[in-house]
């Protein structure tokens, strides 16, 4: 029920980014959206985005340290609320969210978390009848 | 200048006059005999050098005078390494009755064992240096050099014992008690590396502790380089008068050489510790007031004696008789080293030590560069590693991870460096690879 993630180090330095975004733009990757976990050293830019699996070689071949992580997407609506609802469930299940973004896409809100259990975490989804998205339909959208 | 009453004070001043005011020629006929004796004790009781001068063909009766150690063979730091633990050992287990440790370029660290009459003749020449800098019995005189394996603390300590002021042995950390204790106390004299008295000194600043409110009068500092610069600031910061201390412990420890009065240039304990420069590459002995590699020779050392040991410290030798009436040869500043070792608050740090560690973790790339400073007059160690491209997988997508993954080369560095280091990672190939060892050093210190 996950999607891939993209999770690539990032130094905190000029031109740094530029390099990652630079080898994803010559590979034609479209970016979906988009967070950095920022230190006082370094970031983690986590990213969703359009063939994943061949954006990650892209930025390997492009001595980027990037890796995939499994990620859920939960559309919901754009109204006040929504969010509380959603993420309500999975803390009354006893899951944790270890990390959380959201951006807005067609007039629907997104959803990006990953968890400590995935596999509680779909059956939350399911039993609540959240509407997860997979990297199809996120590329449909996009 | 040099008025009676002046000369008076500074006889007062010197510890052991019938060594330390020796005339040349007595002096040079002393160390030929104790040379001798060396040799002849070394070839008997040390195989390693039995073979070396065996392999030269070199009798023990070949060396009659200080001059034919220019025949004898060199001593090095990997010699030490090659022969651990104890292979280097002259005196059988029972006679010694100390073991200090000293960090090695790798993994193992050097041992040096001290018969009996070597803690006297370290403790006689400690009590030298501390007299030279006006240390008398009425002294409350605090060690805050490490106690331990390194030999500073232990060796200063002993020294301050048989001069017979009184020694506080507060080793290193604290701070704060140190303090208290140097204010209370009245404590009048410190042996302390030269960054640690500029740290005692913000840590004044930050109690509100003024120089007024202490008594310290002395310092006698070493283990690291500083410069005329430090020594103002310091001076001026604790309102005492600091003075140099050099030593290393394959030669002994703190006390090989020391200030005096004057502060121009380092008295050796040259009837103990016979100095010589050397030409680095050549290996060739250079003129008095060149610079070049020192190198020592143990004249009287019984637990581990070494014959020309080349310390790597780059310096001159200032010959002539002193203003403060001692005749014993000075060693100018270092002004550097002839190989790659660094001195992070005191402690020998080798960048193989940090590749050994860094090539131990699969997670690295074996490229790795160390980046040392002095932030707040502390030594700074940085040691940037990268990532290896395979290494970083899904688990790294939280900066925690990262963080753990830092943390676990950090402790591995501790505990080979002895010294903390902080962990910056960087992304896979961002190190330049590098040619010669140095190029792995980026050295911001100002020295």
């Amino acid at each position: 029920m996950t999607i891939h993630q993209l999770s690539i180090f990032i130094e905190n330095r000029s031109g740094t980014l530029i390099k990652v975004l630079d080898a994803l733009k010559e590979a034609n990757i479209q970016i979906i959206a988009s967070t950095i976990a920022d230190t006082a050293e370094y970031g983690i830019y986590r990213l969703i985005c359009s063939e994943p699996l061949r954006a990650c070689e892209e930025l390997k071949n492009a001595n980027v340290a990037v890796a995939l992580s499994g990620v859920f997407a939960i559309e919901i609506d754009d109204q006040p609320g929504r969010a509380a609802e959603a993420v309500k469930a999975f803390s009354e299940a006893g899951i944790s969210i270890t990390y959380m973004y959201s951006f807005l896409l067609r007039g629907k809100g997104i959803l990006i978390f990953r968890t400590d259990d995935n596999e509680k975490a779909a059956a939350v989804i399911r039993d609540n009848h959240l509407k997860s998205i997979d990297e199809n339909d996120l590329s449909a959208l996009a | 200048m040099r008025d009676s009453t002046n000369l008076n004070t500074k006889t007062e001043m010197i510890w052991n006059p019938n060594k330390e005011c020796m005339s040349r020629d007595e002096m040079s006929e002393l160390q030929g005999k104790r040379l001798r004796k060396i040799v002849e004790y070394v070839y008997h009781n040390v195989p390693f050098y039995r073979n070396k001068l065996q392999e030269m063909d070199i009798r023990p009766d070949d060396i009659q005078t200080i001059e034919d150690i220019r025949n004898l063979p060199f001593t090095t730091k990997k010699d030490l390494r090659d022969n651990y633990p104890f292979g280097l050992q002259a005196a059988p287990q029972s006679e010694i009755i100390r073991v200090h440790a000293s960090s090695g370029t790798t993994g193992n660290p050097t041992i040096v064992g001290y018969t009996r009459k070597d803690i006297g003749v370290w403790s006689e020449c400690m009590a030298r240096c501390l007299t030279a800098y006006g240390v008398t019995r009425e002294d409350i005189f605090s060690v805050a050099y490490g106690y331990g394996l390194f030999t500073g603390g232990l060796g200063a300590h002993y020294g301050v014992e048989h001069l017979g002021a009184s020694v506080i042995p507060a080793g290193t950390g604290n701070t704060e008690k140190h303090l208290k204790l140097i204010r209370d106390l009245g404590i009048t004299g410190i042996a302390c590396t030269p960054s640690y008295a500029l740290y005692l000194a913000e840590t004044m600043d930050k109690l509100g502790i003024r120089k007024e409110d202490i008594k310290l009068r002395i310092g006698a500092f070493g283990a690291e380089p500083w410069t005329e610069n430090m020594r103002k600031e310091i001076e001026e910061r604790l309102g005492l008068k600091g003075y140099n201390i050099y030593g290393l412990s394959e030669v002994m420890g703190p006390s090989v050489s020391y200030e005096c009065q004057m502060q121009h240039g380092s008295h050796i304990n040259e009837d103990h510790f016979f100095p010589e420069i050397i030409n680095p590459t050549t290996l060739e002995p250079l003129p008095n007031g060149q610079t070049g590699e020192l190198v020592f020779t143990t004249l009287t050392k019984e637990g581990m004696p070494v014959l020309r040991y080349r310390t790597r410290d780059l310096c001159s030798l200032l010959p002539g008789t002193c203003d403060c009436g001692r005749t014993n040869v000075r060693m100018g500043r270092i002004e550097g080293r002839s190989d790659d070792m660094l001195i992070i608050r005191g402690i020998n740090v080798f960048p193989s030590q940090v590749e050994s560690v860094v090539l131990s973790m699969p997670e690295f790339a074996p490229r790795y560069m160390l980046i040392v400073d002095r932030v707040n007059n502390l030594d700074t160690l940085q040691v940037q590693v990268e990532i290896r491209q395979e290494f970083f997988t899904g688990v790294f997508d939280t900066p925690a991870a990262v963080d753990q993954l830092e943390k676990k080369l950090a402790a591995k560095l501790k505990s080979v460096l002895s010294i903390s280091a902080k962990v910056q990672l960087k992304a896979p190939n961002t190190i330049e690879r590098s040619q010669g060892k140095s190029a792995h050093v980026i050295d911001k210190r100002k020295l």
